[in-house]
C-alpha cells in the first residue's frame, strides 16, 4: 500500500510547511523551536496542538453559526420602511424573483458549504481521535476539499459590501448591514482557520501505528 | 540563525520530499515541462515543473499590477434610481462599513478585496524580479512565505461572485452601469490566477538557496 519509502517521521525527518525542505528531527522533547534552514520558518513534526486548536476553532464556529443564521445580515430600507434579511430569506427572495441559478449558487455557498465544512471537520477530528483505519485516502481528499472550498462562503459578505456602496439614496433607499453579517463572517473565518490548523498527516499516523 | 555557508545544511536532503498531507517520503525525480508529481498514497500534489516559470510569473504579476491600479482608480459601478445617480468605487463598500462603525467587516473586505491582492502582487515582484537577475532581495524568505499566505486570504474571485449576486438583486429595482474598474477587476482575477499557475514555488526556494 505504501511507496518504496517510509513516512518522513519514521525516517527521522520533518518537513517545512512553507517550503517543503526536510530537516532532521532534533533530539530531545522540544522540537518546537526548530527553524527551517532554507526559509527560516518554524518547523514542526506535526502542526502544533492540531487537534485541540482545531476543536477550539470549530466549537467557536458552531456557536456563532446560530446567530449567523438567525440574525439579519442586512436591512433594506426603502421609503422609510425596513425589511430585514437573513441568509436564508435572501435565498428565498432570489427564488421568488425567478433567479434560480443565482439562488442555487448563494444557497450552496452560504448554507451548504458552511454546514458541510463544520460536519466534515468534526468527522475528521473524531476519526483521528478514535484512531480510525477507515479509508484514509478519501478522508484526506475530504480535508483537501474542505480547505479549498471554504473561502467561497464569503459571497454574502461581499454582496452586502457592494449593496451598501451602491444603494445610499437617503430618502428613497438605503441598505444597512446587520449583526448577522459579523457572525456569519466569523463562522467562515473560524472554519478556515480550523481547516488550516488540522493536520491531515495525523490520519496517516494512525494507519501507520496499526501497521 | 541558519548556517549560510557554502555547505548549506538544506542541501542534505535535497533529493527527498515528504508529502504534505500524508508524510510519505519520496525521492525527487526530474520531471519534463508541464508534468506534475502526485503522492501515490493520498493523491496530494508533490511538485511540478513549469516552463519559464520566473519570466511568466513576473510578466503576469506586472500585468496584474496595472490592472489593479485601474480597478481601484476608476468607477466600479453606477447606480441609477428615479433619476438619481450614485457612483461607487471598489473601495466604497469598505468606507461604508467604517462609517457605520462596523470595522470588523470593513477590515475583512478591505483585506480580502484590496490589501492582500496588492501585497501578493508586490510580494511576488519583490522576490522574483531580483532573483531573475541573480540577486537575493532583503528578507526574501520571509517575503515569499507571506506571499504564500496571502494566497488564501486574497478573495477577489469570491468578491466577483458577490458583485454578480448584488447586481441580480438590484436589477429590477434600478439601472446599473458597469464602470471601467469592473472590467479591469475581471481581467485582474484572470491575470492573477494565471500568475498563480505559472509560479513554481519549489523553483523559487531552490533559486534562493543559490544566493544565500
Amino acid at each position: 500500500m505504501t511507496g518504496p519509502y517510509p513516512s518522513a517521521a519514521r525516517a527521522g525527518l520533518m518537513s517545512c510547511h512553507a517550503c517543503h525542505q526536510l530537516s532532521q528531527i532534533p533530539a530531545g522533547p522540544t522540537h518546537g523551536d526548530a527553524i527551517c534552514p532554507r526559509c527560516e520558518a518554524h518547523i514542526h513534526l506535526r502542526k502544533p496542538d492540531s487537534l485541540s486548536r482545531t476543536w477550539a476553532l470549530l466549537i467557536a464556529a458552531y456557536i456563532l453559526y446560530i446567530p449567523a443564521n438567525l440574525l439579519p445580515v442586512m436591512t433594506v430600507i426603502s421609503f422609510g420602511k425596513g425589511e430585514a434579511d437573513t441568509i436564508l430569506s435572501g435565498v428565498k427572495e432570489l427564488i421568488h424573483a425567478g433567479m434560480l441559478p443565482i439562488a442555487l449558487l448563494v444557497f450552496f455557498a452560504s448554507i451548504t458549504v458552511p454546514v458541510l465544512k463544520l460536519l466534515a471537520l468534526t468527522f475528521l477530528l473524531l476519526s483521528v481521535q478514535y484512531k480510525s483505519q477507515w479509508r484514509p485516502r478519501e478522508r484526506t481528499k475530504l480535508y483537501r476539499i474542505t480547505e479549498v472550498v471554504g473561502r467561497w462562503s464569503m459571497i454574502d459578505i461581499f454582496m452586502i459590501s457592494i449593496l451598501i456602496a451602491l444603494v445610499k439614496l437617503e430618502a428613497v433607499a438605503t441598505i444597512e448591514p446587520g449583526p448577522g453579517a459579523i457572525s456569519f463572517a466569523a463562522v467562515v473565518i473560524l472554519t478556515m482557520f480550523a481547516a488550516m490548523s488540522f493536520d491531515p498527516r495525523l490520519i496517516w499516523d494512525r494507519i501507520e501505528e496499526k501497521a | 540563525m541558519p548556517d549560510k555557508s557554502s555547505s548549506h545544511p538544506s542541501r542534505l536532503f535535497h533529493n527527498l520530499i515528504a508529502c504534505h498531507e500524508c508524510d510519505l517520503l519520496y525521492r525527487v525525480h526530474p520531471l519534463r515541462y508541464g508534468e506534475r508529481a502526485n503522492c501515490s498514497r493520498c493523491g496530494a500534489a508533490l511538485y511540478a515543473k513549469k516552463r519559464d516559470s520566473f519570466e511568466h510569473t513576473i510578466i503576469l504579476a506586472l500585468t496584474s499590477l496595472m490592472l489593479f491600479t485601474l480597478a481601484n482608480v476608476f468607477p466600479f459601478m453606477t447606480f441609477e434610481l428615479h433619476g438619481r445617480v450614485q457612483e461607487s468605487l471598489l473601495s466604497t463598500g469598505v468606507k461604508e462599513f467604517f462609517e457605520r462603525d462596523m470595522w470588523t467587516l470593513g477590515v475583512l473586505v478591505l483585506c480580502a478585496s484590496i490589501l492582500f491582492p496588492a501585497l501578493k502582487i508586490l510580494g511576488l515582484l519583490y522576490v522574483l524580479v531580483p532573483l531573475e537577475f541573480n540577486r537575493r532581495p532583503w528578507k526574501a524568505a520571509l517575503a515569499f512565505r507571506l506571499v504564500q499566505h496571502f494566497q488564501t486570504w486574497a478573495m477577489m474571485d469570491v468578491y466577483l461572485l458577490g458583485v454578480i449576486v448584488a447586481v441580480v438583486k438590484l436589477a429590477d429595482m434600478a439601472i446599473l452601469v458597469p464602470g471601467v474598474a469592473i472590467y479591469s477587476f475581471v481581467a485582474l482575477i484572470i491575470a492573477l490566477a494565471a500568475a498563480d499557475s505559472a509560479l513554481d514555488q519549489h523553483a523559487v526556494w531552490e533559486k534562493m538557496e543559490e544566493f544565500p
